[in-house]
């Protein structure tokens, strides 16, 4: 599923020095678990995204390995510690080798 | 009904059958904690795990862990046919070691999360969620 995967990305765009802000991520990906079958009664093939990060200026924040049992369009949300201005970069990998990017920029001060 | 010497013994064979089975099913669960944890021993407790008494579709069940200190944290669905679930690593900037997803349940069964704490020590949490409709395909 290399294309239509949105990632959807609420992070504050400003933040005090230091603050610990919260960050909610969805990804649209159908997550096929490899369990269910099609009509035919064969097994649908595995199709994931097996790894999420979320770096602040190249410094990791969480990075996130994910298996078959994790849901249809995968949400996450967690808290970041914003230390300066930066970019929030997050970053999806799907079972295929394709990667889906998206960029925040928080402004301190 | 007069049991015999061998339905008593076939009775027997059946019943420890049955007590076996559920090792059975949580044999590759057990494995995945091995794994994580390298076979050291896991304490009860310093792990909030929040997930829903009740879940009416197992395809989305909402869950929430935190562990004060933790570095990296499993979640393990005991009951699914592949148990792992997650495993959250966190950063030099991770603000607070918590997250939240919606994961998937087969049906009925304990949701396991394991803490790795920042001096190597282990700690782990247990919720039993009850599935109206297993979110497997089956």
């Amino acid at each position: 599923m290399a294309d239509g995967a949105k990632p959807r990305v609420k992070a504050p765009k400003s933040a005090s020095a230091g603050e610990v802000v919260t960050i909610k991520t969805l990804i649209s990906h159908k997550m096929e678990s490899g369990q269910r079958k099609n009509k035919d009664g064969s097994v649908i093939p595995r199709s994931i995204i097996n790894r999420f990060t979320c770096e602040f200026n190249g410094t990791s924040v969480i990075d996130v390995k994910m298996e078959p049992a994790i849901s249809t369009n995968p949400y996450f949300e967690f808290e970041a510690k914003i230390p300066e201005s930066g970019d929030l970069k997050f970053t999806w990998y799907d079972d295929d080798g394709s990667v889906y990017e998206d960029v925040k920029t928080v402004q301190v001060g | 009904m007069d049991f015999t010497r061998r339905d008593t013994l076939a009775l027997g064979a059946g019943a420890v059958a049955l007590t076996v089975l559920p090792f059975r099913v949580n044999a590759a669960g057990e494995d995945a904690i091995a794994a994580f944890t390298g076979g050291a021993e896991v304490a009860e407790g310093g792990v909030n795990l929040d997930a829903p008494e009740i879940a009416e579709n197992g395809n989305t069940v909402p869950i929430g862990v935190s562990a004060e200190g933790a570095t990296a944290i499993m979640l393990l669905a005991m009951g699914n046919p592949t148990p792992g679930v997650a495993t959250f690593n966190y950063g030099e900037l991770a603000g607070s070691t918590m997250a939240s997803t919606r994961i998937r349940l087969a049906g009925t069964q304990d949701v396991v999360a394991i803490a790795k704490m920042a001096d190597g020590s282990f700690a782990k949490a247990t919720k039993n969620v009850k599935v109206t409709i297993g979110g497997c395909g089956g």
